[in-house]
């Protein structure tokens, strides 16, 4: 065993010496092949680090339990494509259902854009826009948002339209100066919030819990929703309406009592059973919308967890799609390039085999050393390949917007997957050259000499 | 030259020729589709807007919420705001004018309507997005005028929420649409079921939508000062002065009332060509992208066919000796190689045809794509043909320099 190990040990030496002695024998090709494989895995992993950027579940780990649900509000004609309901609800059935209150945590959650004044010390007499959502306290709990100081303000603050606030640190870092500023005063759209929570940084891509948007900046702001809608502080500025019917625009007041949808909903189910009876219960409230003589057909509702939410709404941009097919095009034509030349190469020597064939060597000897010679110019691929992902992925904002772009990122998986590529994929690019290479026959070419 | 002796050489080289068959029609199906998305991109960000764009800069701004913005007090004083703002505006050294505007091309916000013939939108009609203004917004803008007048400053209204304007200037496609006998000026159209009168014809005006539509050019200027929480303006610089104009503009609009605020990327102070820039990123970022991978791709494609005919020409060393010992010229051997490749090249393009509208068909349920035109497929199959030819040519030269004499050699 000892003895044989040691002799396959020194085998592998050997075919190494000669895999080197014939790649320095055609540099040119050589060279080739490396480039080729380098550019290849380089487009494919760049590509594919945006791509997974984009399709990483925003909450792994509760993801599955966290669900959306879809009413059919408008009914037939004015459903989306499939017979899909709306994706939003309205203000009246969104309040039904926080009402209800039938998941173990809900929120109705809305987009807010405002503005606060920054800190007196800065000089400035400008307000700052902010972003933010209004929510109800469960959202924090449900979404496991991280806190810095302070936490969710209470379901007993929702209740009594408590003009609190949770804000993120970089907004508490902008109007005070950072620091634990739990319980001071912030002033929001011109109105008065006592601060409940800060957070720490928490900036999930996309929003999945409302516009399903890609952002490069972090939300500043969250304000209890039944406080924000009742007291009517601050609008919302972008609603979908029926065709044809009259769009509210600006006016809050229209916009609660019409049937624009505008509002994101989110309940947490901890099993299938749960998810079951919300699915009933979206159901049995349809029906009885229907008998009150508000919906005037069969419920046509939808509950989807996050992940299945993401894909039926295509949130990945098409172009990131795109890019990901036609480079991992450009690797395939790269490999094809490979055997094309791997097969030139090994059969050229042709001579050299039939002798080596002729003295001795078993077919699966040639075939391994060829195969040795594959390898090494897939490793050569695979670090220039390397090389090109990291400058790809630094590049990538030279071509893609700057929120998605911002998801591409390197790390030791990306650049392991692409050495990977690269030697896994010129090995299967050199076994039918190293095949072909290990069927010459010796005779024949004896004879040739 | 019979092709015979070419296709049975190529028999005993299959595996090696397939090869090659595979990476043409790879190559071709994906830089056709490459070239379509760069050529449709490069066709998006090139047309015109009709506007002159140099020296044109936009000014967004939101007045921070107040309760109650949809009153008649707030209107006014949204209103008065916005007229102290135009008047400083138009007080600069290094501005020529300045106007109401809610909204320009390329920028992305806007609101759209449906003009037509009768009120009931029963007969013809066109959809058209509005641009909202005062009566300097279409020289501001420098669209040109090619029939009618401009808004009387009398004329405009101001306000929240108030559609319908009496009056109306509309871009040409949407008068030719309406009115293809060419009388729209004067005429009564409604407007979302709300009669206007055409009293001017500009030439061009894109809208500001940015996604593809089959109404790009539609557009209508409505005279109305919108007094709502967002402000918009328009701005033309002095020839040459549109930094500094933009400098000015920020520091006077401050200095005037600290109480705005212009939250980027789409609110704040830009020069048109910034708008642009912006606004046709994804653009340029897709069509340089594919533009490098087409760039790769037939550099690897090119490398490749000269490796392997070079690995040809070196096999068949012998052989082409004996051809040149029996009385074939130089130019008989360099044909013989150009045309083994032009018919290899050719049978990727045939396969490569096929894939690349597979592509395209897969591309088209993907993403915003239209079918492949025959001309995008075509001018890559001859980018291949004509690549495939020049990288035969030096290997092909190589044989063609054999020297009979080998013939007599065993190698």
């Amino acid at each position: 065993m000892g003895i044989e190990q040691g002799a396959s040990k020194r085998m592998f030496g050997y075919y190494l010496e000669l895999a080197m002695r014939s790649m320095k024998r055609s540099p040119g090709l050589t060279a080739l092949m490396i480039l080729a494989i380098g550019f290849g895995v380089a487009a494919s992993m760049t590509m594919y680090s945006v791509f997974r950027g984009l399709s990483a579940d925003p909450i792994p780990w509760k993801s599955s339990r966290l669900f959306v649900p879809q009413i059919d509000i408008w009914g037939p004609g004015f459903r989306e494509p499939g017979g899909e309901p709306q994706s939003g609800l309205d203000y009246i059935d969104a309040m039904a259902l926080m009402r209800r209150h039938r998941a173990i945590r809900q929120s109705a959650i809305y987009s807010l854009s405002s503005s606060t004044m920054p800190d007196r010390a800065t000089g400035s007499a400008s307000p700052i826009p902010v972003r933010g959502y209004a929510v109800y306290s469960g959202f924090f709990p449900m979404l496991d948002v991280p806190f810095r100081y302070g936490g969710s303000w209470s379901e007993e603050e929702d209740a009594r339209r408590a003009p609190v606030a949770v804000i993120s640190d970089h907004l508490n870092r902008q109007v005070f100066g950072g620091g634990d500023n739990v319980g001071k005063t912030i002033e929001v759209g011109g109105r008065a919030y006592r601060i409940a929570g800060i957070l720490a940084y928490w900036n999930p891509q996309p929003d999945f819990f409302a516009d399903l948007q890609y952002r490069v900046d972090a939300p500043d702001v969250f304000l209890p929703f039944q406080y924000v809608v009742e007291t009517r502080a601050i609008g919302n500025a972008g609603a979908n309406c029926k065709r044809d019917a009259d769009d509210p625009g600006t006016d809050f007041e229209a916009l609660l009592h019409s049937d624009c949808t505008w509002i994101s909903f989110m309940v947490e189910l901890d099993d299938a059973a749960a998810a079951r009876a919300y699915r009933e219960y979206l159901d049995a409230y349809a029906v009885e919308q229907q008998k009150v003589g508000r919906f005037n057909w069969a419920p046509n509702n939808r509950l989807r967890d996050v992940p299945a939410l993401l894909d039926h709404e295509h949130v990945i941009p098409g172009t990131a799609r795109v890019s990901l097919l036609v480079a991992q095009g450009l690797l395939l034509v790269c490999l094809v390039n490979t055997v094309g030349l791997l097969l030139a190469k090994f059969l050229r020597r042709s001579g050299e085999i039939a002798v080596r064939r002729a003295l001795g060597a078993s077919r699966a000897a040639v075939c391994a050393q060829c195969l040795i010679e594959a390898g090494l110019i897939g490793l050569g691929g695979g670090i220039l390949g390397l090389l090109l992902t990291i400058a790809g992925v630094h590049a990538v904002g030279l071509v893609m917007p700057a929120q998605l772009a911002a998801l591409a990122g390197i790390d030791p998986g990306l650049l392991s997957s692409a050495l990977l590529l690269a030697m896994v994929a010129t090995l299967l690019a050199g076994a039918y050259p190293a095949h072909r290479a290990s069927r010459v026959p010796p005779a024949l070419k004896l004879k040739g000499q | 030259m019979d092709i015979h002796p070419i296709l049975a050489a190529l028999k005993k080289h299959k595996s090696a020729a397939l090869l090659i068959v595979l990476q043409i029609a790879l190559t071709l199906a994906i830089v056709a589709n490459a070239f379509f998305i760069i050529g449709h991109s490069i066709g998006r960000m090139s047309r015109p807007t009709g506007l002159e764009e140099d020296g044109l800069i936009r000014v967004v701004q939101q007045w921070p919420a107040t309760p109650g913005m949809d009153d008649a007090a707030a209107i006014e004083k949204f209103d008065a705001m916005q007229r102290a703002d135009l008047e400083t505006l138009r007080s600069l050294p290094d501005v020529e004018d300045a106007a109401a505007s809610t909204s320009n091309p390329i920028l992305s916000g806007y609101e759209a309507g449906d003009i037509s013939l009768d009120s009931g939108r029963k007969g013809k009609f066109v959809r058209a997005a509005y641009y909202y203004g005062d009566e300097r917004m279409r020289p501001v803008f420098g669209l040109h005028l090619i029939a009618g007048r401009d808004f009387y400053a009398s004329e405009i209204r101001h306000g929240h929420g108030l559609p319908g304007s009496p009056v109306v200037i509309v871009s040409k496609p949407v008068a030719d649409r309406l009115f293809p006998d060419g009388h729209a000026l004067g005429q009564t159209v409604y407007q979302d079921g709300k009669p206007a009168r055409i009293v001017g014809i500009v030439e061009r005006l894109q809208t500001p939508k940015r996604a593809d539509s089959d109404w790009a050019f539609n557009s209508v200027l409505e005279p109305l000062r919108v007094d709502d929480a967002w402000a918009g303006y328009v701005v033309r610089a002095r020839p040459g002065r549109t930094a500094e104009a933009m400098r000015e503009i920020h520091d006077a609009l401050f200095a005037l009332n600290p109480m705005r605020l212009m939250p980027e990327p789409y609110a704040g102070i830009h020069s048109f060509t910034e708008i642009r820039a912006s606004g046709y990123f994804p653009d340029r970022g897709m069509a340089l992208l594919m533009g490098a991978i087409c760039i790769i791709l037939l550099g690897v494609t090119a490398a490749g066919i000269v490796g392997l005919t070079s690995f040809w020409v070196l096999q068949r060393y012998r052989q082409i000796g004996v051809r040149r010992a029996l009385g074939a010229r130089k130019v008989d051997i360099l044909r013989y190689f150009q045309i083994e490749n032009f018919l290899i090249v050719a049978g990727g393009v045939i396969v490569g045809t096929a894939l690349a509208l597979g592509l395209n068909a897969w591309l088209m349920a993907q993403y915003e794509m239209t079918p492949l035109p025959v001309i995008y497929v075509a001018s890559g199959a001859l980018a291949l043909l004509v690549l495939g030819q020049a990288a035969a040519l030096v290997p092909a030269l190589r044989a063609s320099r054999v020297p009979p004499v080998v013939a007599t050699r065993s190698t």
